[in-house]
């Protein structure tokens, strides 16, 4: 039997309050829930606060660069196939510096699980705008209020269809546990993008903020409907729906490659390409 | 003595060029000659202006040469730009058309459309020059049929018949030019560029997985690997852009697959900080630079030698790599292996620096022994771990056993941020500065595994010429040239750029009255760099940096200016 302890208790250094902590425990609940062996899962992060979270557990790891989480993970998993792939990182990284990797990977559909702390702001920068910060979000980088839309990434992975698209709030850490199990359950790239507070640099949407419109989506919500799903991928503001927005079947990246070679047989599939050359 | 001739096709893109030079490329290795291949085209798919020359000789040729001996225009413009470069027993093998564009050089007025339909006016144009060369119909059919069988079983049948028709006509005329010696039981020999050899050098070494963005001239690297993906089980990803590509390829290597990226320079430099990347996570990977002339997208479809000094300063921080400067086709191939055996034994960055000349030079090349060519063993073995398992355990030669995550139930923890030896993000500053010793340490074994320079020539030369990379072959029909004019000439070729080992060369420098360093590039980049590692400053240097290769002739014509 895997217990949470099997996965280690490490000192963070993350800020009393912030909601990374039930995070992290919701990612060991989720993991001990699959019963999944430490060595089993390979955890890939970049950088922020949020990327330091798998340095907080046993596991593997490979603590990248800001933004580059999704290439790391998409190569490891199809050379490594047995591995359970979890991405952790946060809203700066996955959406801003990593953007063009979170479109390519929801086209390629890898069988990963994409772990998004959104807070909404940057915290180990101390304080920047993120590209999910709401307009007019004041900060010491924009004291003017920040002039650009929010990137909203469940209406972008609900938009490409992306395999499996859902949203969790360290708030709510029962309901998040098993996000990120149905997550890992499903085979192709699945999206988990769970809000949490930044109790020093979000003094907008802290944790009343989210706590009085979050909310968890019922059974009248059918996650394969995707009409119903670009609907709710909108609903923003004074409600929020938490859950499994979307999910769909398509084949998880990969299929079409060829097994590796035998070691031993390489020099002579080597020497029987070289005849095309005569 | 050997004879030599030197074959420029030239025409439009879409004519069926490079078919045609590839043909006529590989009539000539199978019937037993040598030849170097130089591909001049410009960045657009039709039009334009473009050439592929190949040099053929019956002895052993290693360059390409400047004077034509048969220009084979497909174009008006062809024998506008080239008629010049003709030497004195030169033909032009052209439609009779362009007869009136041509001035006094020898004339061979094709009637292409009494010979075929325009479809297969390059295939006529083949069978003419072939035969005109002295190339056996039965040969160059046979070539064709394996070129065309596989790809076009309709178009056999018409090709065949415009070849036979081509080799019939020049029966039929009086040419004054030699024919090529015949060779008697030609050897058994591949027709092969660099980039196809640096491909499969990959895939003999163990190649898992390699991920890439298009940029010429790296491309066909990939092309060649795709070619044989299957039959030999390798991961092939287009990514997004060239940061996921090294990124994809660090996350497979991490994860116990041997792994490539091959870019250009624009391409290279969004790697850069995953170069870095690399080195900080000791991961190993292989890089392959084709260098094409900059700054920015420069010139895209020509040759430079210009990234020695961004290759190997690329990436922030301090770690060691090993840069290794392929000279030939063959080199090409042994060198990415080595490059592997490097990138794995050193946990390192390695890097393959050729250009777009070598890239597309095809050389007439006998068969590696593939057989017997041992692919990478990726990771270490438990045993050789010592527990509790810590991946970035401190060792004397710097270099930590490598589990493979997964493989076994101790975990593998690397991370981009300075860590502890277990893997796991510090700040301790003792730790630090282990970690960077740690991972400097590595370069002695680099350093012990460099391959010294080849020196050939007289001893206490007059002229000692320096060479790197793909300059190879010229710099030494240069030293040939200058030999029987009496001058005494050595040559010096690197094809290890870094480390550099000056117990390897210094004394041939100190020994020559003059040394003389031959690069494509503007600030002589390995003569800097030979400066700063050992304080010899080289002070005659020939450079280019037109986008053209270095020929012998371009050597020749600088050391006479320089002299003068």
């Amino acid at each position: 039997m895997v217990s949470a302890a099997d996965f280690g208790d490490y000192e963070t250094a993350w800020c009393p309050g912030c909601g990374n902590f039930a995070i992290l425990d919701a990612v060991k609940a989720a993991l001990v829930k699959k019963q999944l062996q430490p060595h089993e899962v390979l955890f890939v992060s970049g950088i922020g606060q949020a990327a330091k979270a798998p340095l907080y557990l046993n596991a593997n790891v490979f603590d990248g660069l800001h933004g580059r989480s999704l290439p790391v993970a998409t190569g490891a998993k199809l050379v490594k196939p047995g591995l359970t792939v979890i991405v952790e990182s946060g809203d700066g990284c996955n959406y801003g510096e990593g953007g063009n990797h979170f479109l390519a990977a929801i086209r390629r559909n890898p069988d990963i699980t994409v772990l998004v702390h959104d807070n909404q702001v940057y915290g180990l920068t101390k304080g920047q705008a993120s590209p999910t910060s709401q307009e007019g979000f004041v900060t010491k980088a924009q004291p003017d209020g920040v002039q650009a839309e929010p990137f909203n990434p469940i209406a972008v992975a609900v938009a490409m269809r992306a395999g499996f698209v859902a949203r969790g709030f360290s708030g709510m850490a029962d309901h998040l546990a098993d996000l990120i199990v149905q997550a890992m359950d499903h085979e192709g790239f699945s999206l988990v993008d769970i809000l949490h507070p930044c109790v020093s640099f979000n003094r907008v949407n802290t944790f009343a903020w989210y706590k009085k419109r979050c909310y968890a989506l019922g059974d009248d919500h059918d996650p394969t409907d995707w009409s119903a799903a670009v609907t709710r991928a909108q609903e923003w503001g004074d409600r929020i729906p938490l859950g499994v927005i979307y999910r769909n079947d398509r084949p998880a990246f990969g299929k079409r490659f060829p097994p590796a070679v035998e070691r031993s047989e390489i020099p002579k599939r080597v020497e029987a390409c070289l005849t095309a050359y005569l | 003595m050997a004879k030599h001739l030197n074959i420029v096709i030239g025409g439009d893109a879409g004519q069926g060029l490079v078919t045609l030079g590839s043909l006529l490329a590989k009539g000539l290795v199978r019937s037993g000659y040598s030849i170097v291949v130089i591909q001049s085209y410009q960045s657009r798919i039709r039009g334009g202006h473009n050439t592929f020359t190949i040099r053929v000789s019956d002895g052993e040729i290693v360059a390409p040469q400047e004077p034509v001996d048969i220009l084979v225009a497909l174009n008006a413009e062809t024998i506008r730009l080239h008629e010049a470069e003709l030497s004195g027993h030169g033909v032009i093998v052209a439609d009779a058309a362009l007869a009136a564009e041509a001035g006094g050089a020898e004339f061979l007025a094709v009637p292409f459309s009494e010979l075929g339909s325009k479809r297969v006016a390059n295939v006529v144009a083949l069978g003419v020059t072939a035969s005109l060369v002295g190339l056996h119909h039965d040969r160059v059919s046979q070539t064709l049929a394996d070129f065309f069988g596989k790809k076009h079983p309709e178009a056999t049948e018409e090709n065949q018949q415009a070849l036979e028709k081509a080799f019939a006509w020049l029966s039929e005329q009086s040419v004054s030019m030699e024919k090529l010696p015949a060779v008697d039981d030609p050897p058994r020999r591949m027709m092969m560029n660099g980039n196809e050899a640096i491909a499969l050098g990959a895939l003999s070494a163990g190649l898992r997985f390699c991920s890439f963005y298009p940029m010429t001239p790296a491309t066909s690297i990939n092309l060649g690997v795709i070619s044989h993906a299957k039959q030999m089980g390798v991961i092939v990803e287009q990514a997004e852009d060239e940061i996921a590509a090294i990124n994809m390829a660090l996350g497979a290597s991490f994860a116990g697959a041997p792994s490539m990226v091959a870019t250009s320079g624009g391409g290279f430099a969004l790697m850069a900080e995953a170069v870095s990347l690399a080195g900080q996570t000791e991961t190993p990977i292989v890089v392959v630079v084709a260098q094409r002339p900059g700054p920015a997208t420069g010139l895209p479809t020509r040759t430079e030698q210009g990234d020695l000094e961004f290759v190997l300063h690329a990436g922030h921080g301090e770690f060691p790599r090993a840069i290794l400067a392929p000279g030939t086709v063959e080199e090409c191939f042994h060198l990415t292996r080595k490059a592997f055996e490097l990138a794995e034994k050193y946990q390192s960055p390695v890097f393959v620096l050729t250009d777009q000349f070598l890239a597309d030079s095809y050389r007439a090349v006998t068969p590696f022994d593939a057989a017997n060519l041992e692919p990478v063993r990726p990771g270490a073995d438990l045993s050789e771990a010592s527990l509790p398992y810590r991946r970035f355990a401190l060792t004397k030669n710097g270099v930590s056993p490598r589990l493979i995550p997964g493989a076994t139930e101790h975990l593998v923890v690397a991370d981009s941020d300075e860590h502890t030896e277990d893997g796991r993000l510090t700040e301790d500053l003792a730790v630090r500065r282990q970690m960077v010793d740690k991972r400097l340490r590595k370069h002695e074994g680099l350093r012990a595994d460099t391959v010294a320079p080849d020196w050939a020539g007289d001893a206490g030369p007059e002229i000692l010429l320096v060479s790197w990379g793909s300059t190879k072959g010229s710099v030494s029909e240069a030293a040939s040239t200058l030999r029987p004019r009496g001058q005494r000439v050595a040559t010096l070729h690197f094809s290890q750029v870094w480390p550099l080992v000056p117990e390897h060369f210094l004394r041939y420098f100190e020994d020559a009255e003059r040394v003389v360093s031959v690069e494509g590039n503007a600030l002589g980049q390995f003569a800097r760099l030979i400066r700063r590692e050992t304080g010899f400053e080289i002070r005659s240097q020939v450079r280019r940096y037109d986008g053209l290769p270095i020929t012998p002739e371009y050597i020749l014509e600088a050391l006479d200016g320089q002299e003068r």
